[in-house]
């Protein structure tokens, strides 16, 4: 469960200060299915942002399950993030000398899992995603769509709650990000909560729950006009 | 996050840039390999100085005129009240667990014979010396056991004298002579080489007293002593100072054992090969510096890996670890390189020139390593630093 309460971001930008979120409350219970759309520089990857725990709230107050968030140090931070959230970012971010079960096992060589835990829950994630093949090759040596979806195979590998994905076919052709949307929202359909920023209103309006952002603010919430 | 997936990472990480990688470690390994050459030929000098002083055994005393701190300081010499006499040396014979004594006294002199004549040290000494100085005669005898104050005119010829004066003839019986006096040779000496620089072989001997009137001196400049196998070299030193006191009326010699020279001369080598092993490690800073820029570029290029790793929930100290560890890696493989390098320029020294004398120092190896790795350590906290610090949205922005 996410409950955001007046959650402001600023930026100081030279002499200006710019409200990258400007007072947003809003709510997303477990299990939702949320895009998020809005102009370029409406305020939403920093949303995620804070969603996710990389960033901090200028005021305002963010409780993720309950607990607000604000009372959290540094290492408490990177728990949660590591056992709750996971991020699919627009450009993949995989790691170029790792093979593609190197990538997925990732968080849980961070987390000091053995081994053995590793490579069967990695190959489980890789299976998932339908790259249950290509465990051994290169990010290089794959197609963007295929990509991605290890990226999403890294993300719920630690199974998490919460899956955050930033413009995640922003580099995609449609068909391969068709089937990267096809795969979070059965993801989804299992239990996992779901926020998608997209450009792309075929993909926006395919979730349950729209917001819609302009100038910081949330200027449009499908939940509230329902 | 566990060590041998840290180590992994790293592994996979350094060899990702394998050619920059490797001279990145290269400069680390050359550092390594000037300590590791550097030391081993201090280390072998050492080794070969000890050698020169202990080839004529270890169980001696010497007694030189006037007080001196360390041994070698020759200028205090001059001021001496009361010189060594070769008295002083017949007296010390009576000394406990005292073998033998040498009063000693040596120059330059011509030597003439058989018709030729060639410039030789003169070394004036008494009958003890071959035993003393573990130095075999091979043709003849050494010098009898005359009255020391008015021995007969006898010499014994070094080798090579020998070999100049005499080529292949028979020397026993044959005159000489030494600064107008006339000598009958009576034996030739086994050849024993040189000692710092001077060649025993390149010598006459002769008995101290008749030493004295060649080089027209009152008194000895050294009295060797020799003392019985596991007898307390402070007792000895005890018993030859008493004796020595009660003839001189005061304490104008000093005494010092060969167990001193050898700290001294010890102490000296072990300063020179720090030194050299110093001048050796500056190139490891200079190859810290290339590990240090390495380190830097590293965390730039991978800027989006580090906001990636906190996503995934690293925290900053695994951040730094992982730089941290790296730049280690890269000093460490570098630094055996070195050793291996370093092995292999001194066995083929070795191997080139049989005479230099050069020996693989464990303990600087040892050393050397360590250093390396500290100073990988040293060069990675800044760049880890600054990759830990990084605010995780900021870094999964760099593309
Ligand atoms: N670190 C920062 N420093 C200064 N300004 C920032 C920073 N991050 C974001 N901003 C500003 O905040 C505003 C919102 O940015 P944000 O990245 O959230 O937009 P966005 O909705 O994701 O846009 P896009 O669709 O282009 O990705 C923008 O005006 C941006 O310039
Ligand atoms: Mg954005």
């Amino acid at each position: 469960m996410i409950r955001l309460e007046d959650v402001c971001r600023y930026f100081d930008v030279g002499d200006e200060v710019v409200h990258a979120l400007d007072h947003v409350t809003v709510e997303i219970p477990d299990g939702e299915y949320v895009s998020i759309m809005g102009p370029s520089g409406s305020g939403k990857s920093t949303l995620l942002n804070i969603l996710g725990l990389l960033d901090t709230p200028s005021s305002g107050s963010y409780s993720l399950d309950g607990v607000n968030t604000s009372t959290m140090d540094d290492a408490e931070l990177a728990h949660v993030r590591q056992q709750k959230i996971g991020f699919v970012f627009q450009s993949f971010h995989l790691v170029p000398r790792l093979s593609a079960l190197e990538n997925v096992e990732l968080p849980m060589v961070l987390a000091g899992d053995q081994p053995t835990a590793r490579q069967e829950r990695g190959m489980a994630a890789l299976n998932r995603v339908g790259l249950g093949h290509r465990d051994d090759h290169r990010p290089s040596q794959l197609s963007g769509g295929e990509r991605q979806r290890v990226a999403i195979a890294r993300a719920i590998v630690m199974q998490p709650t919460l899956l955050l994905a930033d413009e995640p076919t922003g580099n995609l052709d449609s068909a391969s990000g068709k089937e990267v949307v096809k795969i979070m929202e059965d993801l989804n359909q299992q239990g996992l909560t779901l926020l998608v920023v997209t450009h792309d209103p075929a993909i926006g309006e395919r979730a349950r729950r729209q917001l819609k952002f302009r100038d910081g603010r949330l200027a449009e919430d499908s939940a509230r006009v329902a | 996050m566990q060590t041998r997936d840290l180590l992994r990472f790293t592994a996979v990480s350094a060899l990702s840039h394998r050619l920059r990688s490797a001279l990145t470690a290269l400069g680390i390994g050359i550092g390594v390999t000037a300590v590791v050459l550097l030391t081993s030929i201090g280390e072998g000098l050492h080794e070969f100085m000890i050698a020169e002083f202990t080839q004529f055994g270890t169980n001696i005393v010497a007694i030189n005129p006037g007080v001196q701190e360390t041994f070698g300081a020759s200028a205090a010499v001059l001021n001496t009240e009361r010189p060594l006499s070769i008295d002083d040396a017949e007296a010390l014979r009576r000394v406990p667990q005292v073998l033998g004594t040498i009063p000693a006294v040596q120059g330059n002199a011509s030597v003439e014979g058989n018709g030729r004549e060639r410039r030789v040290i003169i070394s004036g000494v008494g009958p003890d010396m071959p035993e003393i100085f573990r130095f075999k005669v091979a043709l003849g005898e050494f010098l009898p056991d005359d009255d020391p104050r008015a021995p007969r005119a006898f010499a014994v010829l070094g080798s090579k004298v020998r070999d100049e004066l005499y080529g292949d003839l028979n020397p026993l019986g044959e005159r000489i002579r030494i600064g107008g006096d006339r000598y009958r040779v009576i034996g030739v000496m086994e050849s024993k080489g040189t000692i710092l620089g001077m060649d025993l072989d390149d010598a006459v001997y002769i008995p101290a007293a008749r030493g004295l009137e060649i080089f027209n001196r009152e008194s000895l400049m050294e009295i060797d002593v020799l003392y019985a196998e596991g007898a307390s070299v402070e007792e000895v030193k005890e018993g030859i100072r008493r004796v020595l006191l009660a003839r001189h009326g005061g304490e104008d010699f000093t005494i010092t054992t060969q167990q001193q020279m050898l700290d001294v001369l010890g102490s000296v080598l072990n300063v020179v090969t720090f030194a050299v092993g110093a001048l050796g490690s500056i190139s490891l800073l200079v190859g810290g510096v290339g590990i240090f820029t390495i380190m830097t570029i590293a965390v730039r290029e991978r800027t989006f890996e580090i906001g990636l790793l906190r996503a995934l929930g690293a925290l900053r100290g695994q951040v730094r670890a992982i730089f941290i560890g790296e730049s280690i890696l890269l000093a460490g493989i570098g630094g055996l390189t070195g050793l291996l390098l370093g092995l292999l320029v001194v066995e083929s020294l070795k191997l080139l020139f049989p005479a230099m004398p050069a020996s693989y120092s464990v303990p600087y190896a040892i050393a050397a390593e360590s250093l390396a790795l500290v100073i990988g350590l040293i060069a990675g906290v800044w760049p880890a630093q600054r990759a830990a610090r990084m605010d995780p949205v900021d870094a999964l922005r760099a593309e």
